[in-house]
């Protein structure tokens, strides 16, 4: 006799009961109070969102004016402006914090005395928040009397107007975001490098392979993982990033330093809801065709 | 032998005066500067003070009717409310997130880590917060910040969950706990370790926060530690020995604790960022 669709009949039984049990046990209430909070705090007003992109819009009453926002956006000076320089500011501080981060957390992991207290050293910066960093930056870059200017004319160069130039205030601002952020990307990297098993370099050393070798065929390739967090993180944080422009800058001169999250801002402080709004959706859409193809396009190389 | 320990302490000299220069130096300068007088603060040199100034610090606390201990109480307030509520619902949500793999439990999961990278909607998260009438209140920033921080937290509740064995849970049961009970007094002690690295990464980030207060909780009644920092550069654009006595305070809290618990944020902070 073949007892097999016994077994079948017993295993589906077996399956069922279970998932009764499971549902029971892990009952979705648990989900509640964070859906509660998340769906009405977060995904309400992002979905709604997409609606009041499309108004003239004043909390009271709503003009529907179709796409007439993201076509301001794209057109205004001021407002394409800081499409572009968001672009720079997320690209140009991500790229920056993979390399620096990289190359400071092999240092870091190398053959080294004091290595938690430099790690401490280079963490710290993130703890102090925005507005505090963007103050003392601001005063160190101060044109004539910042500290920075005086070592550069103490080397003989002349003094720099870090955040007056408006072809440089940008710059400016991504180098503080780096001394602030780079932190947080070397952390992941060590944590990167440490996950990797320790007799790869032995064998590779047996071989006779030189140290730079083993960094470029071995560190490299096996911290991609760590690397692709940093990469993501940072590049969505630099699209968003919005309390440390506001504290050096808040966006000038002229235009030179306007990102998308702070105009946004100010179109909200003017009263234009449905322009602030469009703002909103337009970085969403940023994220969303570039950070996140990304994301999937590196974890697929991982494999 | 010795020619290897030679490498290692030249690396490590270079290391630390490169990191002195770079990191140190600005902490230095606005120490120093809080600690002068006016006249030699707006040299913003970063020369030691010729004689200490304390007084800046009262004066700075005593600045605008007590502005900066409001400030200081509003920041507890708001990291204290908004990190337990964290810590109980996000703790709650990644039990289930974990343990249970249906269709249903997957789109929770999906929606919210979405939230990690997703930017909020600011002017819609208003008109909300204004029909629920929770506007510029405590109440109303404190559901915010849960808002913003639940896709993190739940995140590191759920990668952690993976490592507590399923069978205590069924020990429970069969000693006829409900599945509410078996969560508060067998799954949630355990859960401790993680707990600890949510409440000290989200009050940093909340404690830390200056733009959502700017929008959902302006008002000088309620107004946060970040915020008061802000209003201060344009009122001591000339007096930098009160600005940086201000930061200096400000900046305090979030030092002390690094201090206290340096490994546990550094270890925190990538673990929360790996699993992601």
């Amino acid at each position: 006799m073949d007892i097999r669709p016994l077994f079948h009949i017993t295993g589906t039984l077996r399956k069922q009961v279970s998932g009764l049990k499971i549902k029971k046990r892990y009952s979705g209430w648990f989900l509640a109070p964070t859906m509660i909070v998340f769906i009405t705090l977060f995904i309400i007003p992002l979905v709604i969102s997409f609606y009041f992109s499309l108004t003239v819009w004043s909390f009271t009453d709503v003009t529907f004016v179709g796409l007439e926002n993201f076509r301001m956006f794209l057109k205004d000076k001021a407002l394409s402006h800081s499409l572009m320089n968001t672009f720079l500011y997320s690209f140009t501080t991500c790229g920056i914090k993979v390399v620096l981060g990289f190359l400071l957390a092999v240092y870091l992991t190398g053959n080294i005395r004091l290595k938690r207290t430099l790690r401490s050293l280079v963490f710290f910066p993130h703890l102090v928040s925005s507005v505090a960093v963007g103050i003392t930056f601001t005063a160190l870059m101060h044109p004539s009397k910042g500290l920075i200017n005086q070592v550069i004319r103490w080397f003989g160069g002349s003094s720099v107007n870090w955040l007056g130039d408006p072809s440089i205030a940008l710059f400016s601002i991504i180098g503080t975001d780096v001394w602030k952020g780079l932190g947080v990307a070397t952390v992941i990297f060590i944590s990167g490098i440490q996950a990797i098993d320790r007799t790869y370099y032995e064998a590779a050393e047996v071989d006779g392979a030189r140290s730079s070798q083993l960094l470029r065929y071995i560190t490299m390739p096996l911290c991609r993982p760590a690397m692709n967090s940093v990469i993501i993180l940072a590049l969505v944080s630099g699209m968003k990033s919005f309390d440390l422009i506001k504290a050096m800058t808040e966006g000038g001169p002229g235009t030179s330093t306007e990102v998308i999250a702070l105009s946004v801002y100010k179109q909200f402080a003017a009263g234009y809801y449905g322009l602030s709004t469009a703002g909103n959706v337009i970085m969403l859409i940023m994220i969303g065709f570039i950070a996140y193809p990304l994301q999937k396009f590196l974890i697929s190389r991982e494999e | 032998m010795n020619r290897k320990n030679l490498r290692s302490i030249l690396a490590t000299a270079a290391g630390v005066i490169a990191g002195f220069f770079i990191f140190v130096i600005p902490f230095l300068f606005m120490l120093v500067n809080s600690l002068k007088d006016r006249k030699s603060a707006n040299k913003l040199s970063i020369s030691l003070p010729e004689t200490i100034h304390l007084e800046n610090f009262a004066e700075v606390i005593r600045e605008q009717n007590y502005m900066l201990l409001r400030a200081y109480k509003n920041s507890f307030i708001l990291a204290f409310f908004s990190i337990i509520l964290l810590i109980l619902f996000s703790s709650m949500a990644g039990y289930v997130l974990q343990r249970r793999s249906d269709r249903r439990m997957s789109a929770a999961s999906a929606l919210i880590l979405a939230g990690l990278m997703v930017p909020p909607a600011i002017m819609p998260t208003i008109w909300v917060l204004q029909t629920l009438g929770i506007y510029k209140t405590m109440f109303g920033m404190i559901l915010i910040e849960v808002a913003l921080h639940t896709p993190f937290t739940v995140m590191l509740y759920r990668g952690f969950m993976a490592s507590i064995p399923v069978e205590l849970e069924d020990a429970s049961y069969i000693d006829g706990c409900s599945g509410w009970k078996t969560f508060w007094t067998v799954v949630f002690p355990l859960l401790k370790p993680v707990s600890a690295t949510v409440t000290i990464l989200n009050a940093v980030s909340v404690f830390n926060d200056f733009m959502n207060p700017l929008y959902f909780l302006p008002g000088s009644k309620n107004v946060t530690l970040q915020l008061t920092l802000y209003s201060f550069i344009g009122q001591f654009s000339s007096s930098y020995h009160l600005l940086f006595a201000d930061v200096i305070l400000i900046v305090l809290p979030m030092l002390i604790l690094f201090f206290i618990l340096n490994d546990r944020i550094v270890d925190g902070m990538t673990a929360g960022a790996v699993k992601g």
